[in-house]
Protein backbone atom coordinates (compact mmCIF):
# COMPACT_ATOMS: atom_id res chain seq x y z
CA UNK A 1 0.00 0.00 0.00
CA UNK A 2 2.66 2.49 1.00
CA UNK A 3 4.80 1.40 -1.91
CA UNK A 4 1.90 2.10 -4.26
CA UNK A 5 1.49 5.52 -2.80
CA UNK A 6 5.10 6.50 -3.36
CA UNK A 7 4.66 5.42 -6.94
CA UNK A 8 1.67 7.63 -7.35
CA UNK A 9 3.30 10.61 -5.70
CA UNK A 10 6.58 10.33 -7.48
CA UNK A 11 6.46 9.40 -11.16
CA UNK A 12 10.23 9.55 -11.54
CA UNK A 13 11.08 6.05 -10.33
CA UNK A 14 8.40 4.62 -12.62
CA UNK A 15 9.90 6.35 -15.63
CA UNK A 16 13.38 5.18 -14.86
CA UNK A 17 12.07 1.68 -14.51
CA UNK A 18 10.45 1.74 -17.93
CA UNK A 19 13.58 0.46 -19.63
CA UNK A 20 15.95 -1.98 -18.02
CA UNK A 21 19.44 -0.55 -17.42
CA UNK A 22 20.78 -2.83 -20.13
CA UNK A 23 18.31 -1.55 -22.68
CA UNK A 24 18.98 2.06 -21.66
CA UNK A 25 22.73 1.64 -22.00
CA UNK A 26 22.30 -0.27 -25.25
CA UNK A 27 20.24 2.48 -26.89
CA UNK A 28 22.47 5.23 -25.52
CA UNK A 29 25.61 3.53 -26.86
CA UNK A 30 23.97 2.88 -30.22
CA UNK A 31 23.08 6.58 -30.50
CA UNK A 32 26.52 7.80 -29.43
CA UNK A 33 28.50 5.35 -31.57
CA UNK A 34 26.35 6.01 -34.63
CA UNK A 35 26.65 9.79 -34.38
CA UNK A 36 30.34 9.43 -33.59
CA UNK A 37 30.95 7.42 -36.71
CA UNK A 38 28.63 9.24 -39.12
CA UNK A 39 29.08 12.85 -37.93
CA UNK A 40 31.98 13.39 -35.51
CA UNK A 41 34.66 11.32 -37.23
CA UNK A 42 34.20 12.92 -40.69
CA UNK A 43 34.05 16.39 -39.12
CA UNK A 44 37.28 15.88 -37.23
CA UNK A 45 38.94 14.66 -40.43
CA UNK A 46 38.04 17.89 -42.20
CA UNK A 47 39.03 20.10 -39.25
CA UNK A 48 42.38 18.31 -38.96
CA UNK A 49 43.01 18.62 -42.68
CA UNK A 50 42.08 22.30 -42.95
CA UNK A 51 43.61 23.59 -39.72
CA UNK A 52 46.53 21.13 -39.53
CA UNK A 53 48.78 23.53 -41.43
CA UNK A 54 48.15 26.34 -38.94
CA UNK A 55 45.85 29.35 -39.04
CA UNK A 56 48.08 31.30 -41.42
CA UNK A 57 47.80 28.59 -44.05
CA UNK A 58 44.04 28.42 -43.45
CA UNK A 59 43.59 32.15 -44.08
CA UNK A 60 45.84 32.16 -47.10
CA UNK A 61 43.64 29.42 -48.58
CA UNK A 62 40.55 31.56 -47.99
CA UNK A 63 42.13 34.82 -49.21
CA UNK A 64 43.42 33.36 -52.45
CA UNK A 65 41.70 35.50 -55.17
CA UNK A 66 39.53 32.75 -56.70
CA UNK A 67 38.47 31.41 -53.31
CA UNK A 68 37.72 34.87 -51.94
CA UNK A 69 35.72 35.87 -55.02
CA UNK A 70 33.70 32.64 -54.70
CA UNK A 71 33.05 33.32 -51.03
CA UNK A 72 32.02 36.91 -51.74
CA UNK A 73 29.67 35.80 -54.52
CA UNK A 74 28.06 33.14 -52.32
CA UNK A 75 27.51 35.59 -49.46
CA UNK A 76 26.11 38.28 -51.80
CA UNK A 77 23.74 35.84 -53.49
CA UNK A 78 22.61 34.46 -50.12
CA UNK A 79 21.86 37.97 -48.80
CA UNK A 80 19.86 38.95 -51.92
CA UNK A 81 17.89 35.70 -51.88
CA UNK A 82 17.21 35.94 -48.15
CA UNK A 83 15.85 39.50 -48.47
CA UNK A 84 13.54 38.50 -51.34
CA UNK A 85 12.40 35.46 -49.36
CA UNK A 86 11.65 37.55 -46.28
CA UNK A 87 9.28 39.79 -48.27
CA UNK A 88 7.71 37.24 -50.63
CA UNK A 89 7.56 34.50 -48.00
CA UNK A 90 5.73 36.75 -45.55
CA UNK A 91 3.32 37.90 -48.25
CA UNK A 92 2.62 34.33 -49.35
CA UNK A 93 2.12 33.10 -45.80
CA UNK A 94 -0.24 36.01 -45.10
CA UNK A 95 -2.29 35.32 -48.20
CA UNK A 96 -2.44 31.60 -47.40
CA UNK A 97 -3.62 32.13 -43.83
CA UNK A 98 -5.91 35.13 -44.14
CA UNK A 99 -7.57 35.01 -47.56
CA UNK A 100 -9.64 32.05 -48.65
CA UNK A 101 -9.44 31.64 -52.42
CA UNK A 102 -10.11 28.75 -54.80
CA UNK A 103 -7.07 26.47 -55.13
CA UNK A 104 -5.62 27.44 -51.77
CA UNK A 105 -5.18 23.81 -50.67
CA UNK A 106 -3.32 22.94 -53.85
CA UNK A 107 -1.16 26.04 -53.51
CA UNK A 108 -0.32 25.03 -49.95
CA UNK A 109 0.87 21.61 -51.17
CA UNK A 110 2.94 23.03 -54.02
CA UNK A 111 4.94 25.15 -51.56
CA UNK A 112 6.79 22.05 -50.30
CA UNK A 113 7.78 21.11 -53.85
CA UNK A 114 11.36 22.42 -53.61
CA UNK A 115 11.90 20.16 -50.57
CA UNK A 116 10.86 17.10 -52.56
CA UNK A 117 12.36 17.76 -56.00
CA UNK A 118 16.08 16.94 -56.31
CA UNK A 119 18.11 20.15 -56.45
CA UNK A 120 19.91 19.03 -59.59
CA UNK A 121 16.52 18.59 -61.28
CA UNK A 122 15.65 22.15 -60.24
CA UNK A 123 18.79 23.32 -62.04
CA UNK A 124 17.93 21.33 -65.18
CA UNK A 125 14.41 22.80 -65.09
CA UNK A 126 15.72 26.35 -64.97
CA UNK A 127 18.05 25.65 -67.90
CA UNK A 128 15.08 24.19 -69.80
CA UNK A 129 13.20 27.46 -69.25
CA UNK A 130 15.89 30.14 -69.44
CA UNK A 131 18.65 28.38 -71.41
CA UNK A 132 19.91 30.46 -74.36
CA UNK A 133 18.45 28.01 -76.91
CA UNK A 134 14.96 28.06 -75.35
CA UNK A 135 12.17 30.40 -76.40
CA UNK A 136 12.08 32.47 -73.22
CA UNK A 137 15.86 32.34 -72.81
CA UNK A 138 16.45 33.44 -76.41
CA UNK A 139 13.98 36.30 -76.04
CA UNK A 140 15.66 37.49 -72.85
CA UNK A 141 19.13 37.20 -74.41
CA UNK A 142 18.01 39.30 -77.38
CA UNK A 143 16.99 41.96 -74.86
CA UNK A 144 20.40 41.85 -73.22
CA UNK A 145 19.43 39.76 -70.18
CA UNK A 146 21.45 36.64 -69.65
CA UNK A 147 20.03 34.37 -66.97
CA UNK A 148 21.73 31.00 -67.36
CA UNK A 149 25.54 30.93 -66.86
CA UNK A 150 25.23 34.31 -65.12
CA UNK A 151 24.38 35.58 -61.64
CA UNK A 152 20.60 35.98 -62.27
CA UNK A 153 20.51 32.22 -62.80
CA UNK A 154 22.19 31.65 -59.44
CA UNK A 155 19.67 33.94 -57.72
CA UNK A 156 16.76 32.13 -59.41
CA UNK A 157 18.08 28.70 -58.46
CA UNK A 158 18.57 29.74 -54.84
CA UNK A 159 15.11 31.38 -54.76
CA UNK A 160 13.50 28.09 -55.83
CA UNK A 161 15.53 25.99 -53.40
CA UNK A 162 14.83 28.22 -50.37
CA UNK A 163 11.24 29.11 -51.31
CA UNK A 164 9.45 27.19 -48.50
CA UNK A 165 11.49 28.30 -45.46
CA UNK A 166 9.98 31.69 -44.56
CA UNK A 167 6.46 30.62 -45.57
CA UNK A 168 6.61 27.50 -43.41
CA UNK A 169 7.93 29.32 -40.34
CA UNK A 170 5.56 32.32 -40.58
CA UNK A 171 2.39 30.37 -41.45
CA UNK A 172 1.84 28.61 -38.07
CA UNK A 173 2.55 31.81 -36.10
CA UNK A 174 0.13 33.79 -38.22
CA UNK A 175 -2.53 31.11 -37.64
CA UNK A 176 -2.15 31.54 -33.89
CA UNK A 177 -2.33 35.34 -33.79
CA UNK A 178 -5.86 36.56 -33.40
CA UNK A 179 -7.47 38.17 -36.32
CA UNK A 180 -9.55 40.28 -33.97
CA UNK A 181 -6.66 42.61 -33.17
CA UNK A 182 -6.15 43.34 -36.82
CA UNK A 183 -9.83 44.00 -37.36
CA UNK A 184 -9.94 46.24 -34.31
CA UNK A 185 -7.06 48.38 -35.54
CA UNK A 186 -8.56 48.52 -39.00
CA UNK A 187 -12.02 49.40 -37.71
CA UNK A 188 -10.53 52.22 -35.66
CA UNK A 189 -9.31 53.78 -38.86
CA UNK A 190 -5.75 52.53 -39.20
CA UNK A 191 -4.76 51.96 -42.82
CA UNK A 192 -4.06 48.42 -44.03
CA UNK A 193 -0.36 49.14 -44.08
CA UNK A 194 -0.33 50.67 -40.59
CA UNK A 195 -2.35 47.73 -39.27
CA UNK A 196 0.12 45.31 -40.76
CA UNK A 197 3.17 47.22 -39.55
CA UNK A 198 1.93 47.90 -36.01
CA UNK A 199 -0.19 44.82 -35.24
CA UNK A 200 0.77 41.87 -37.45
CA UNK A 201 4.47 42.43 -38.04
CA UNK A 202 5.57 42.53 -34.37
CA UNK A 203 3.87 39.16 -33.79
CA UNK A 204 5.44 37.40 -36.75
CA UNK A 205 8.84 39.06 -36.99
CA UNK A 206 10.68 36.37 -34.95
CA UNK A 207 9.29 33.77 -37.35
CA UNK A 208 10.37 35.85 -40.36
CA UNK A 209 13.90 36.10 -38.93
CA UNK A 210 14.02 32.37 -38.21
CA UNK A 211 12.89 31.45 -41.72
CA UNK A 212 15.29 33.96 -43.27
CA UNK A 213 18.26 32.61 -41.32
CA UNK A 214 17.40 29.06 -42.35
CA UNK A 215 17.14 30.04 -46.00
CA UNK A 216 20.45 31.92 -45.70
CA UNK A 217 22.16 28.82 -44.29
CA UNK A 218 20.66 26.69 -47.06
CA UNK A 219 21.75 29.15 -49.75
CA UNK A 220 25.34 29.11 -48.47
CA UNK A 221 25.72 25.38 -49.08
CA UNK A 222 23.61 24.87 -52.21
CA UNK A 223 25.36 22.86 -54.92
CA UNK A 224 23.12 20.72 -57.15
CA UNK A 225 21.04 23.47 -58.75
CA UNK A 226 23.79 26.10 -58.84
CA UNK A 227 26.38 23.90 -60.53
CA UNK A 228 24.02 23.46 -63.49
CA UNK A 229 22.88 27.07 -63.98
CA UNK A 230 25.90 29.11 -62.89
CA UNK A 231 28.41 28.25 -65.61
CA UNK A 232 31.02 28.25 -62.82
CA UNK A 233 33.37 30.87 -64.26
CA UNK A 234 36.09 31.50 -61.64
CA UNK A 235 35.88 35.01 -60.23
CA UNK A 236 32.46 35.62 -61.79
CA UNK A 237 29.90 32.88 -61.33
CA UNK A 238 31.80 30.31 -59.28
CA UNK A 239 30.15 29.92 -55.86
CA UNK A 240 31.93 28.65 -52.76
CA UNK A 241 30.46 25.10 -52.71
CA UNK A 242 31.26 24.67 -56.41
CA UNK A 243 34.75 26.01 -55.69
CA UNK A 244 35.14 23.29 -53.03
CA UNK A 245 34.07 20.70 -55.60
CA UNK A 246 36.67 22.01 -58.07
CA UNK A 247 39.43 21.84 -55.45
CA UNK A 248 38.52 18.24 -54.59
CA UNK A 249 38.62 17.27 -58.26
CA UNK A 250 42.03 18.93 -58.71
CA UNK A 251 43.38 17.17 -55.60
CA UNK A 252 43.89 20.37 -53.60
CA UNK A 253 42.54 18.85 -50.41
CA UNK A 254 43.69 21.54 -48.00
CA UNK A 255 42.19 24.35 -50.04
CA UNK A 256 38.91 22.43 -50.13
CA UNK A 257 39.07 21.81 -46.38
CA UNK A 258 39.71 25.44 -45.48
CA UNK A 259 36.74 26.73 -47.48
CA UNK A 260 34.59 23.86 -46.16
CA UNK A 261 35.41 24.74 -42.56
CA UNK A 262 34.47 28.38 -43.11
CA UNK A 263 31.14 27.52 -44.79
CA UNK A 264 30.36 24.87 -42.23
CA UNK A 265 31.13 27.15 -39.28
CA UNK A 266 28.90 29.89 -40.72
CA UNK A 267 25.92 27.61 -41.34
CA UNK A 268 26.27 25.83 -38.03
CA UNK A 269 26.40 29.15 -36.14
CA UNK A 270 23.22 30.24 -37.95
CA UNK A 271 21.42 27.00 -37.15
CA UNK A 272 22.42 27.19 -33.48
CA UNK A 273 21.15 30.79 -33.43
CA UNK A 274 17.80 29.62 -34.81
CA UNK A 275 17.55 26.81 -32.22
CA UNK A 276 18.36 29.28 -29.46
CA UNK A 277 15.69 31.71 -30.69
CA UNK A 278 13.13 28.93 -30.88
CA UNK A 279 13.92 27.57 -27.43
CA UNK A 280 13.61 31.10 -26.03
CA UNK A 281 10.23 31.49 -27.69
CA UNK A 282 9.10 28.12 -26.30
CA UNK A 283 9.99 29.02 -22.73
CA UNK A 284 8.19 32.30 -23.25
CA UNK A 285 5.03 30.40 -24.11
CA UNK A 286 5.33 28.26 -20.98
CA UNK A 287 5.81 31.33 -18.81
CA UNK A 288 2.66 32.95 -20.18
CA UNK B 1 -16.23 35.67 -31.97
CA UNK B 2 -13.95 34.65 -29.13
CA UNK B 3 -14.25 36.21 -25.72
CA UNK B 4 -10.91 37.97 -25.82
CA UNK B 5 -11.71 39.37 -29.20
CA UNK B 6 -14.97 40.81 -27.90
CA UNK B 7 -13.15 42.19 -24.89
CA UNK B 8 -10.52 43.75 -27.06
CA UNK B 9 -13.10 45.37 -29.27
CA UNK B 10 -14.91 46.65 -26.24
CA UNK B 11 -11.83 48.27 -24.74
CA UNK B 12 -10.79 49.76 -28.03
CA UNK B 13 -14.27 51.15 -28.48
CA UNK B 14 -14.14 52.63 -25.00
CA UNK B 15 -10.99 54.49 -25.84
CA UNK B 16 -12.51 55.80 -29.01
CA UNK B 17 -15.62 57.16 -27.36
CA UNK B 18 -13.64 58.73 -24.53
CA UNK B 19 -15.09 56.80 -21.66
CA UNK B 20 -18.66 56.25 -22.78
CA UNK B 21 -19.36 52.79 -21.49
CA UNK B 22 -23.06 52.20 -21.92
CA UNK B 23 -23.96 48.99 -23.70
CA UNK B 24 -26.00 50.69 -26.37
CA UNK B 25 -23.20 52.98 -27.46
CA UNK B 26 -20.90 49.95 -27.69
CA UNK B 27 -23.27 48.15 -30.00
CA UNK B 28 -23.75 51.28 -32.01
CA UNK B 29 -20.04 51.67 -32.34
CA UNK B 30 -19.55 48.11 -33.41
CA UNK B 31 -22.29 48.47 -35.96
CA UNK B 32 -20.70 51.69 -37.11
CA UNK B 33 -17.38 49.93 -37.39
CA UNK B 34 -18.85 47.16 -39.48
CA UNK B 35 -20.59 49.70 -41.60
CA UNK B 36 -17.31 51.42 -42.25
CA UNK B 37 -15.55 48.22 -43.18
CA UNK B 38 -18.44 47.38 -45.47
CA UNK B 39 -18.00 50.77 -47.11
CA UNK B 40 -14.35 49.92 -47.63
CA UNK B 41 -15.43 46.52 -48.97
CA UNK B 42 -14.78 46.85 -52.72
CA UNK B 43 -11.40 48.52 -52.36
CA UNK B 44 -10.26 45.98 -49.76
CA UNK B 45 -11.41 43.18 -52.05
CA UNK B 46 -9.28 44.65 -54.83
CA UNK B 47 -6.36 44.88 -52.41
CA UNK B 48 -6.95 41.27 -51.38
CA UNK B 49 -6.94 39.99 -54.94
CA UNK B 50 -3.80 41.97 -55.76
CA UNK B 51 -1.97 40.28 -52.86
CA UNK B 52 -3.30 36.85 -53.85
CA UNK B 53 -2.23 37.42 -57.46
CA UNK B 54 1.28 38.44 -56.45
CA UNK B 55 1.71 35.32 -54.29
CA UNK B 56 0.24 32.96 -56.90
CA UNK B 57 2.12 34.49 -59.85
CA UNK B 58 5.41 34.44 -57.95
CA UNK B 59 4.94 30.73 -57.13
CA UNK B 60 3.84 29.96 -60.67
CA UNK B 61 6.83 31.74 -62.20
CA UNK B 62 9.32 30.25 -59.80
CA UNK B 63 8.03 26.68 -59.46
CA UNK B 64 5.51 25.84 -62.16
CA UNK B 65 7.00 27.50 -65.26
CA UNK B 66 10.32 25.58 -65.02
CA UNK B 67 8.35 22.37 -64.49
CA UNK B 68 6.33 22.96 -67.64
CA UNK B 69 9.51 23.86 -69.54
CA UNK B 70 11.25 20.64 -68.60
CA UNK B 71 8.30 18.42 -69.52
CA UNK B 72 8.15 20.29 -72.81
CA UNK B 73 11.91 19.94 -73.30
CA UNK B 74 11.94 16.22 -72.59
CA UNK B 75 9.28 15.70 -75.26
CA UNK B 76 11.01 18.02 -77.75
CA UNK B 77 12.13 15.08 -79.88
CA UNK B 78 8.94 13.13 -79.47
CA UNK B 79 7.59 10.65 -76.98
CA UNK B 80 9.68 7.85 -78.48
CA UNK B 81 12.97 9.67 -77.82
CA UNK B 82 11.79 10.24 -74.26
CA UNK B 83 10.90 6.57 -73.80
CA UNK B 84 14.15 5.29 -75.29
CA UNK B 85 16.19 7.61 -73.04
CA UNK B 86 14.36 6.55 -69.91
CA UNK B 87 14.50 2.84 -70.71
CA UNK B 88 18.16 2.78 -71.82
CA UNK B 89 20.32 0.32 -69.88
CA UNK B 90 22.29 3.15 -68.23
CA UNK B 91 19.16 4.96 -67.14
CA UNK B 92 17.46 1.85 -65.77
CA UNK B 93 20.48 0.68 -63.81
CA UNK B 94 21.00 4.19 -62.39
CA UNK B 95 17.37 4.29 -61.31
CA UNK B 96 17.67 0.91 -59.64
CA UNK B 97 20.81 1.98 -57.79
CA UNK B 98 19.13 5.19 -56.62
CA UNK B 99 16.19 3.26 -55.18
CA UNK B 100 18.43 0.70 -53.44
CA UNK B 101 20.70 3.35 -51.91
CA UNK B 102 17.77 5.51 -50.81
CA UNK B 103 15.98 2.52 -49.27
CA UNK B 104 19.15 1.38 -47.48
CA UNK B 105 19.94 4.84 -46.11
CA UNK B 106 16.32 5.31 -45.02
CA UNK B 107 16.24 1.96 -43.21
CA UNK B 108 19.50 2.59 -41.32
CA UNK B 109 18.56 6.17 -40.45
CA UNK B 110 15.15 5.02 -39.23
CA UNK B 111 16.57 2.42 -36.83
CA UNK B 112 19.31 4.65 -35.42
CA UNK B 113 17.13 7.74 -35.67
CA UNK B 114 14.63 6.12 -33.30
CA UNK B 115 17.45 5.36 -30.84
CA UNK B 116 18.74 8.94 -31.01
CA UNK B 117 15.26 10.43 -30.67
CA UNK B 118 14.69 8.24 -27.62
CA UNK B 119 17.96 9.39 -26.04
CA UNK B 120 17.05 13.04 -26.74
CA UNK B 121 13.57 12.77 -25.22
CA UNK B 122 13.78 10.12 -22.49
CA UNK B 123 17.38 9.64 -21.44
CA UNK B 124 18.51 12.05 -18.72
CA UNK B 125 22.11 11.87 -19.81
CA UNK B 126 24.75 14.62 -19.68
CA UNK B 127 25.68 14.32 -23.38
CA UNK B 128 22.16 15.08 -24.59
CA UNK B 129 22.83 18.69 -25.57
CA UNK B 130 25.91 17.69 -27.57
CA UNK B 131 23.89 15.01 -29.35
CA UNK B 132 21.20 17.57 -30.10
CA UNK B 133 23.75 19.86 -31.76
CA UNK B 134 25.40 17.03 -33.69
CA UNK B 135 22.06 15.99 -35.16
CA UNK B 136 21.78 19.39 -36.88
CA UNK B 137 25.25 19.16 -38.37
CA UNK B 138 24.20 17.48 -41.67
CA UNK B 139 21.81 20.40 -42.35
CA UNK B 140 24.71 22.83 -41.92
CA UNK B 141 27.14 20.92 -44.09
CA UNK B 142 27.02 21.51 -47.84
CA UNK B 143 26.53 18.12 -49.56
CA UNK B 144 29.82 18.47 -51.46
CA UNK B 145 31.59 18.87 -48.14
CA UNK B 146 29.84 15.76 -46.83
CA UNK B 147 31.25 13.74 -49.71
CA UNK B 148 34.66 15.32 -49.25
CA UNK B 149 34.77 14.25 -45.60
CA UNK B 150 34.35 10.64 -46.72
CA UNK B 151 37.28 11.03 -49.11
CA UNK B 152 39.40 12.34 -46.25
CA UNK B 153 38.44 9.27 -44.20
CA UNK B 154 38.47 6.54 -46.82
CA UNK B 155 40.41 8.00 -49.79
CA UNK B 156 43.95 7.09 -50.83
CA UNK B 157 45.62 8.67 -47.79
CA UNK B 158 42.55 8.51 -45.55
CA UNK B 159 42.45 7.95 -41.80
CA UNK B 160 40.59 4.65 -42.01
CA UNK B 161 41.84 3.41 -45.38
CA UNK B 162 44.23 0.83 -43.94
CA UNK B 163 41.39 -0.69 -41.90
CA UNK B 164 38.99 -0.95 -44.84
CA UNK B 165 41.80 -2.26 -47.06
CA UNK B 166 42.64 -4.95 -44.51
CA UNK B 167 38.98 -5.91 -44.53
CA UNK B 168 38.97 -5.91 -48.32
CA UNK B 169 36.27 -3.24 -48.59
CA UNK B 170 36.48 -0.41 -51.07
CA UNK B 171 34.51 2.59 -49.80
CA UNK B 172 35.31 5.61 -51.96
CA UNK B 173 34.38 5.32 -55.66
CA UNK B 174 32.24 2.32 -54.70
CA UNK B 175 28.77 1.58 -53.34
CA UNK B 176 29.61 1.78 -49.58
CA UNK B 177 30.76 5.38 -50.13
CA UNK B 178 27.49 6.29 -51.86
CA UNK B 179 25.51 4.69 -49.06
CA UNK B 180 27.52 6.49 -46.34
CA UNK B 181 27.15 9.83 -48.13
CA UNK B 182 23.39 9.32 -48.48
CA UNK B 183 23.09 8.31 -44.83
CA UNK B 184 24.95 11.43 -43.70
CA UNK B 185 22.89 13.97 -45.63
CA UNK B 186 19.51 12.43 -44.68
CA UNK B 187 20.32 11.76 -41.02
CA UNK B 188 18.32 14.48 -39.18
CA UNK B 189 14.81 13.97 -40.61
CA UNK B 190 13.58 10.94 -38.63
CA UNK B 191 15.05 12.31 -35.40
CA UNK B 192 13.59 15.80 -35.86
CA UNK B 193 10.11 14.44 -36.67
CA UNK B 194 9.99 11.65 -34.06
CA UNK B 195 11.40 13.56 -31.07
CA UNK B 196 8.50 16.04 -30.67
CA UNK B 197 5.90 13.28 -31.10
CA UNK B 198 7.72 11.00 -28.68
CA UNK B 199 7.83 13.73 -26.04
CA UNK B 200 4.00 13.77 -26.14
CA UNK B 201 3.81 10.07 -25.25
CA UNK B 202 3.32 9.52 -21.54
CA UNK B 203 6.17 7.35 -20.19
CA UNK B 204 3.77 5.91 -17.58
CA UNK B 205 2.02 3.93 -20.31
CA UNK B 206 5.31 2.31 -21.23
CA UNK B 207 6.05 1.64 -17.54
CA UNK B 208 2.64 0.09 -17.12
CA UNK B 209 3.22 -2.30 -20.03
CA UNK B 210 6.63 -3.10 -18.63
CA UNK B 211 5.32 -3.78 -15.12
CA UNK B 212 2.70 -6.08 -16.57
CA UNK B 213 5.48 -8.21 -17.97
CA UNK B 214 5.98 -6.94 -21.52
CA UNK B 215 9.54 -7.09 -22.82
CA UNK B 216 11.09 -3.76 -23.90
CA UNK B 217 10.64 -4.77 -27.53
CA UNK B 218 6.98 -5.67 -26.97
CA UNK B 219 6.46 -2.40 -25.12
CA UNK B 220 7.96 -0.47 -28.01
CA UNK B 221 5.96 -2.39 -30.59
CA UNK B 222 2.55 -2.27 -28.90
CA UNK B 223 2.67 0.97 -26.90
CA UNK B 224 5.26 3.45 -28.21
CA UNK B 225 5.20 2.74 -31.94
CA UNK B 226 1.42 3.16 -32.42
CA UNK B 227 1.65 6.52 -30.67
CA UNK B 228 4.51 7.87 -32.79
CA UNK B 229 3.67 6.18 -36.10
CA UNK B 230 2.55 9.23 -38.12
CA UNK B 231 5.50 11.33 -37.06
CA UNK B 232 7.81 8.42 -37.82
CA UNK B 233 6.32 7.86 -41.28
CA UNK B 234 6.55 11.60 -41.99
CA UNK B 235 10.24 11.53 -41.07
CA UNK B 236 10.82 8.37 -43.10
CA UNK B 237 9.24 9.86 -46.22
CA UNK B 238 11.30 13.06 -45.88
CA UNK B 239 14.46 10.94 -45.49
CA UNK B 240 13.64 8.94 -48.60
CA UNK B 241 12.89 12.06 -50.67
CA UNK B 242 16.18 13.65 -49.65
CA UNK B 243 18.11 10.43 -50.30
CA UNK B 244 16.69 10.01 -53.81
CA UNK B 245 17.61 13.54 -54.83
CA UNK B 246 21.15 13.76 -53.48
CA UNK B 247 23.83 14.92 -55.91
CA UNK B 248 26.70 16.86 -54.29
CA UNK B 249 27.83 14.25 -51.77
CA UNK B 250 27.34 11.34 -54.15
CA UNK B 251 29.12 13.13 -57.00
CA UNK B 252 32.30 13.46 -54.96
CA UNK B 253 32.48 9.87 -53.67
CA UNK B 254 30.96 7.78 -56.45
CA UNK B 255 33.51 8.01 -59.25
CA UNK B 256 30.48 7.85 -61.56
CA UNK B 257 31.13 4.56 -63.35
CA UNK B 258 28.02 4.09 -65.48
CA UNK B 259 25.95 1.00 -64.63
CA UNK B 260 28.06 0.45 -61.48
CA UNK B 261 28.20 3.51 -59.27
CA UNK B 262 25.97 5.91 -61.18
CA UNK B 263 22.77 7.03 -59.48
CA UNK B 264 19.97 8.77 -61.37
CA UNK B 265 21.15 12.24 -60.41
CA UNK B 266 24.67 11.33 -61.58
CA UNK B 267 23.14 10.05 -64.81
CA UNK B 268 21.58 13.50 -65.32
CA UNK B 269 24.88 15.19 -64.47
CA UNK B 270 26.79 13.06 -67.01
CA UNK B 271 24.09 13.56 -69.67
CA UNK B 272 24.46 17.34 -69.29
CA UNK B 273 28.23 17.02 -69.70
CA UNK B 274 27.71 14.90 -72.81
CA UNK B 275 25.20 17.46 -74.14
CA UNK B 276 22.55 14.76 -74.13
CA UNK B 277 19.84 17.24 -73.12
CA UNK B 278 16.90 15.01 -74.00
CA UNK B 279 18.33 12.31 -71.74
CA UNK B 280 18.96 14.78 -68.90
CA UNK B 281 15.49 16.26 -69.26
CA UNK B 282 13.80 12.86 -69.49
CA UNK B 283 15.45 11.50 -66.34
CA UNK B 284 14.73 14.80 -64.57
CA UNK B 285 11.05 14.44 -65.44
CA UNK B 286 11.06 10.89 -64.05
CA UNK B 287 12.70 12.03 -60.79
CA UNK B 288 10.37 15.02 -60.56
CA UNK B 289 7.34 12.77 -61.03
CA UNK B 290 8.62 10.46 -58.33
CA UNK B 291 9.21 13.44 -56.02
CA UNK B 292 5.59 14.46 -56.56
CA UNK B 293 4.40 11.04 -55.47
CA UNK B 294 6.62 11.24 -52.40
CA UNK B 295 5.37 14.77 -51.74
CA UNK B 296 1.76 13.58 -51.72
CA UNK B 297 2.73 10.85 -49.24
CA UNK B 298 4.65 13.42 -47.14
CA UNK B 299 1.66 15.79 -47.03
CA UNK B 300 -0.62 12.92 -45.99
CA UNK B 301 1.67 11.90 -43.11
CA UNK B 302 2.20 15.52 -42.11
CA UNK B 303 -1.52 16.10 -41.81
CA UNK B 304 -1.89 12.94 -39.74
CA UNK B 305 1.00 13.99 -37.48
CA UNK B 306 -0.59 17.38 -36.88
CA UNK B 307 -3.99 15.82 -36.14
CA UNK B 308 -2.62 13.54 -33.43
Amino acid sequence: MSAEQTHLNDPAPLATRSASPWGRWGIRSAAVIYLGFIVVLPLSAILRNGLGGGLAAFWSDILNPTAFAALKLTLTMAVIVTLINAVMGTLTAYVLVRYPFPGRGLFNTIIDMPFAIPTLVTGVMLVALYGPQRTLGAWLTSHGIQVIFATPGVVLALLVITYPFVIRTVQPVLMETERGQEEAAYTLGASKWTTFRRVVLPAISPAIITGSLLSFARALGEFGSVVVVAGNIPGRTLTAPVYVYGQIESQNQRGASSMSILLLGLSFALILLVEWMQSRKDTGHVAI
Amino acid sequence: MSQSEALLRATEAEGATQGETSGSSLTALRLGGEGRSRKRGPSSRVFESILISIAVLYAAGLLIAPLVAIVWGSLAEGINAFASQVTSADALSSFKLTLIMAAGATLINTVFGLCIAWVLVRDKFWGRRIINGLVDMPFAVSPVIAGFMLILLFGRTGWLTHITEALGIKVVFALPGILLATIFISLPFVIREVAPVLSQVNPDQESAAHTMGASPLQTFWHVTLPAIRWGLLYGVSLTFARAVGEIGAVLVVSGGVSRLTETSTLFIFRSLDDRNYVGANAMSVVLAAMSFLILIVIEFFKKRTEEH
